[in-house]
């Protein structure tokens, strides 16, 4: 039965005013503001049912928990309520383009998700007997050996959690080589345009970080890199494609150089979509590289990871790879640990995460391997430099588009502030980008050009999305050109307008406590 | 294909407004001695979901999962029933598929959501302010273990032999390579004793200390008071860091904060995600306030829009690697979103209530289980204090058995010979965690297996 009981058809009223008048409950239609679940409940309610505990004597050694922790409890209903409320106020990729540089926002394959909550991965426990797992080694074997193939290097740790983590384990691995042949070194370079997570990894095993500058057309100046080679540097962190979305030409010069003078050759694999397929790193020189599943293989992001960052190692590394790892023996499989490691892999330098890496996201990337198959996945390759490119020559002449005129770019078009009416910036363009229904692209990084704008579509972006893109782009970067003061108060139409974060971090509010959130409110 | 929209005549379009006559004139600043020939080696051509679909399947049922077994395996993970609703809900791609919340009027969702985790976290661990989420349990260990060098400007950190010795190993891994001290011991298997190395951790703090990292309850599952223990680390200048690795714990037992802990760290596992093969989990981090600038990790906070109306941020970057770069306090960037949402939703629906009842069914059911247990010939029950897992003696070594308890379709414990097999004089121990998840008929079923087994 309808809602229009009387069988009337509506039409509208009242067609005079298009701005809507404030609401008694702050909600716009489908728009609907949502409390913190600490200012909803009395903190006695739940929506978990439990059987009665059975009465025991305590065994907890009189350390009872006998305070109120306040923790609120809402009932199903209203917890579905409250996060599927929250959700709305999220962009994401299965909204619209994503288009953060270097961050291959790229579509999240639903089968995927099913596969990884099979039972028979999902729940079965990291330390339970090897041979009832046999399945799950399987995977990560299997996995690890099509990034090895589509890498063309010799070895793979499996353990590392995310990006970041995956750089730390290239360079332990780098030291311990190093170490071992009783050549400690002192000195990683990176390249300036290099991500921020290339000199913390440094710095965070222990290494000084020294820059590599950049040339006119937005590479490593490869004789500067020379020039600074030396008996203290241990090696280089390489972004390829780098963070201005272009090939390092020279890479295997980089790294013939690098190893000439005693050093080893990282490289951030976070770029890897550009070349999947087409170009295998193994093939430039590269000792060791990271490959972010949550990128390249399409597991989700979920609005901050989980992530998962296996590396590749060349020969020369591979001996040094962390515990533990999946090995075949005959028709079985076996877990490496260090009560195994002292028999063939001795040099190893240890674990650095509890269990055995991110089955959760194996399970994904690898069912995303085998659906794309290896036409599949070159054609990603080429379609999300196809689509980076499109983005490049549409928008260079409203743009300024600092390398275009050196070649294409690959899986990602960078853009720089020059040309904006004063007062106006890539925050600007940025925000007037949320109200025309769009992520923004990445703001302020590559540091190597001026209030930059880094764009990467995806290939799983279509044409027509893609010219949409560049309509609501070139659109706003017009007004930004013109110094239309509008674009200043942008978003208009987002959840939020823009956010004081200066306001957070002088005075920071992480928890809830009811007076000091009223006050920073004010 | 079926996750590649552009057609032929798309592509051909677009190279027209490119001015290329072909995709690979895109690539032609990558070397042709870089490019591969042919296609990928080995690698079979596209597949259908359907057959994907089989092909995973036909590995998952090589696995015993835990719902198919009387199932006891804890140290560090552990098997709780988590609510339909939390993964219907970390499945909407609002929350599934948005990034890290750096444009924060569209990402609203996904920061009130972190800062109410935040909160949760806090107020569990028994601390003044939590992040946003680490990688795990273990990695959130050795970040506390470095943040407690910047904040006491020494580099020497006692590890209590409770430590999960995973996490032991990952920070020795890393002391090797960073210079900083560890003070290390192996657990004991000996019943009746206090049931943790105090003496030992007490003795061994000096003007060079860091740190003192004990964990709680601890590997072999005893629950301790680290009080005394944080008074001593304090008047010696040194931070005490707690680790949980099964926060349901914190339903019933007093929480670290409260005894005096300056750093709790943990997995956050138990609470909304799965077993996963060990893997996503999510860490928590919690501290004093006074130490928030040195810690690692993402941080939500709150503030307000151009409009004055509430609003929440990342915040406090200056801290973080995309900003300070190798003056960072880590190189942590993506961390666990997805499941601290999970854990921060199973939370919401647990409440207080929730949770303190679920702590009660666990510590009941191992109670049972611990009594029953060690009335087997032969089994001693090491533990006084435990909440959910305890350790039991053998009187032969606990691997073997474990195997063929396993042979039998049960998944009865963890035996400390895996987790230390340098260690003969642990060799006997098997862990067992028993949680609501498991029945008293399952744990019947464990008893007279186990009996059988040690008789065979």
């Amino acid at each position: 039965m309808s809602m229009n009981s009387e069988g009337r058809v509506t039409r509208p009223e009242n067609t005079a005013s298009s701005s809507a008048p404030p609401t008694f409950t702050g909600n716009r239609a489908l728009m609907l503001e949502e409390k913190l679940i600490f200012e909803q409940d009395d903190y006695a309610r739940t929506g978990v049912d439990l059987p009665e505990p059975p009465k025991v004597a305590s065994r907890l050694g009189g350390l009872e928990r006998n305070r109120p922790i306040g923790l609120p409890g809402l009932p199903e209903p209203e917890a579905v309520r409250h996060y599927t409320r929250l959700s709305r106020q999220n962009y994401a990729i299965d909204l619209g383009l994503f288009p953060l540089g270097s961050c291959t926002m790229k579509h999240n394959p639903r089968l995927n998700e099913k596969v990884a909550r099979m039972p028979g991965f999902a729940d079965i426990h990291p330390l339970a007997p090897v041979d009832t797992v046999q399945g799950a080694l399987a995977v990560i074997h299997e996995l690890a050996g099509w990034l090895k193939t589509l890498t063309g290097m010799a070895a793979v740790a499996m353990a590392p959690k995310a990006g970041a983590h995956g750089e730390l384990c290239g360079l332990l691995a780098i030291r311990a080589a190093q170490e071992a042949r009783g050549d400690a070194r002192s000195v990683i370079l990176v390249p300036e345009s290099a991500h921020g997570t290339n000199p913390a990894t440094a710095a965070f095993c222990n290494y000084r970080v020294e820059n590599i500058p950049a040339t006119a057309e937005g590479r490593v100046d490869l004789d500067a890199l020379k020039a600074r080679l030396g008996p203290d540097v241990a090696g280089v962190m390489i972004t390829n494609p780098n963070t201005c979305g272009l090939f390092e030409r020279d890479m295997k010069a980089i790294s013939d150089a690098v190893h000439a003078a005693g050093g080893l050759v990282y490289c951030d694999g976070a770029n890897f979509n550009a070349i999947v397929g087409r170009v295998r790193p193994g093939d430039l020189g590269i000792d060791a590289m990271h490959i972010n599943l949550h990128k390249t293989f399409s597991t989700p992001h979920g609005g901050g990871g989980p992530g998962s960052g296996p590396v590749v190692f060349s020969a020369a590394l591979a001996p040094f790879a962390p515990l533990p790892f999946v090995d075949r023996q005959g028709d079985r499989y076996v877990l490496v640990e260090e009560e195994t490691a002292g028999d063939h892999h001795g040099s190893s330098f240890g674990r650095m995460a509890a269990f055995h890496g991110q089955m959760g996201m194996f399970t994904r990337a690898l069912s995303y391997i085998l659906s794309h198959g290896a036409d599949g996945l070159r054609q990603v390759a080429e379609d999300a430099v196809l689509n980076a490119n499109y983005v490049l020559r549409s928008l260079e002449d409203v743009l300024d588009a600092p390398f275009a005129a050196s070649g294409p770019c690959m899986h990602e078009a960078l853009f720089s502030d020059a040309g904006l009416a004063a007062g106006f910036t890539t925050l600007d363009i940025a925000k007037g980008l949320i109200d025309e229904g769009f992520h923004p692209m990445t703001m302020y990084f590559p540091l190597v050009v001026h209030g930059a704008m880094l764009i990467e579509p995806t290939e799983t972006e279509g044409k027509a999305t893609l010219d949409q893109f560049i309509g609501a782009l070139r659109s706003v970067a017009e007004r930004a050109r013109a110094g239309d003061p509008a674009l200043k108060a942008a978003p208009a139409l987002a959840p939020r307008r823009r956010l004081d974060e200066t306001a957070a971090a002088r005075k920071p509010v992480l928890v809830w406590k009811e007076a000091a959130l009223t006050e920073a409110a004010e | 294909m079926r996750y590649l929209p552009l057609t032929d005549a798309d592509r051909s379009a677009m190279l027209a407004t490119i001015g290329a006559s072909s995709v690979d004139e895109l690539f032609v600043d990558v070397p042709a001695a870089a490019q591969l020939a042919g296609p990928i080696e080995g690698l079979a051509p596209h597949a259908s979901e359907l057959s994907v679909e089989r092909h995973m399947a036909r590995l998952a049922k090589q696995n015993l999962s835990a719902g198919d077994a009387p199932f006891f395996l804890g140290c560090g993970a552990y098997r709780h029933h988590i609510p339909a609703s939390v993964d219907h809900l970390i499945q909407r791609g609002e929350f599934l598929t948005s990034y890290t919340p750096y444009q924060p009027e569209i990402a609203q969702g996904t920061l009130q959501a972190l800062f109410e985790f935040q909160t949760q976290v806090a107020r569990l661990l028994g601390c003044d302010v939590a992040n946003a989420s680490m990688y795990d349990g273990s990695t959130a260990c050795w970040e506390a273990i470095t943040m407690a060098r910047r904040v006491t400007r020494r580099g020497k950190a006692i590890l209590s032999a409770g430590l999960h010795p995973h996490y032991v190993s990952l920070a020795r891994t890393m002391a090797r390579f960073t210079g900083d001290s560890l003070d290390i011991a192996l657990p004991e298997l000996t019943t009746g004793a206090p049931g943790d190395d105090m003496a030992r951790l007490i003795d061994a703090i000096d003007g060079d200390t860091s740190c003192v990292v004990v964990q709680n309850p601890n590997i072999l599952g005893h629950v301790a008071d680290l009080s005394e223990l944080a008074a001593r680390a304090h008047e010696k200048g040194a931070l005490l860091i707690a680790v949980v690795t099964e926060p349901v714990s914190l339903g019933a037992v007093r929480s670290p904060g409260e005894m005096g802990a300056d750093i709790v760290v943990g997995e956050g596992q138990s609470i909304g995600v799965g077993l996963n093969f060990g893997g996503p989990y999510v860490g928590l981090f919690a501290c004093a306030e006074k130490y928030v600038r040195q810690m690692p990790g993402r941080l939500a906070g709150v503030t307000h829009d151009a409009d004055g109306q509430r609003g929440f941020v990342l915040t406090l970057s200056t801290r973080e690697q995309h900003i300070r770069r190798e003056k960072a306090t880590s190189n942590i960037c993506t961390n666990a979103g997805l499941c601290a949402l999970a854990f921060s939703a199973h939370m919401t629906l647990l409440g207080e209530t929730g949770l303190r009842n679920l702590a009660a069914l666990n510590h009941a059911g191992a109670v049972a289980a611990a009594d029953r247990l060690a009335k087997l010939p032969g089994v001693e029950l090491v533990n006084g204090a435990f909440f959910n897992e305890f350790t039991l003696k053998l009187p032969t070594e606990s691997r073997p058995v474990v195997r063929a308890l396993a042979d039998k379709g049960i998944l009865g414990g963890v035996s400390l010979g895996r987790l230390y097999p340098e260690a003969p004089a642990l060799a006997n121990g098997l862990v067992v965690a028993v949680t609501e998840t498991s029945s008293a008929e399952d744990v019947e079923t464990l008893a007279q297996a186990l009996e059988a087994e040690l008789a065979a």
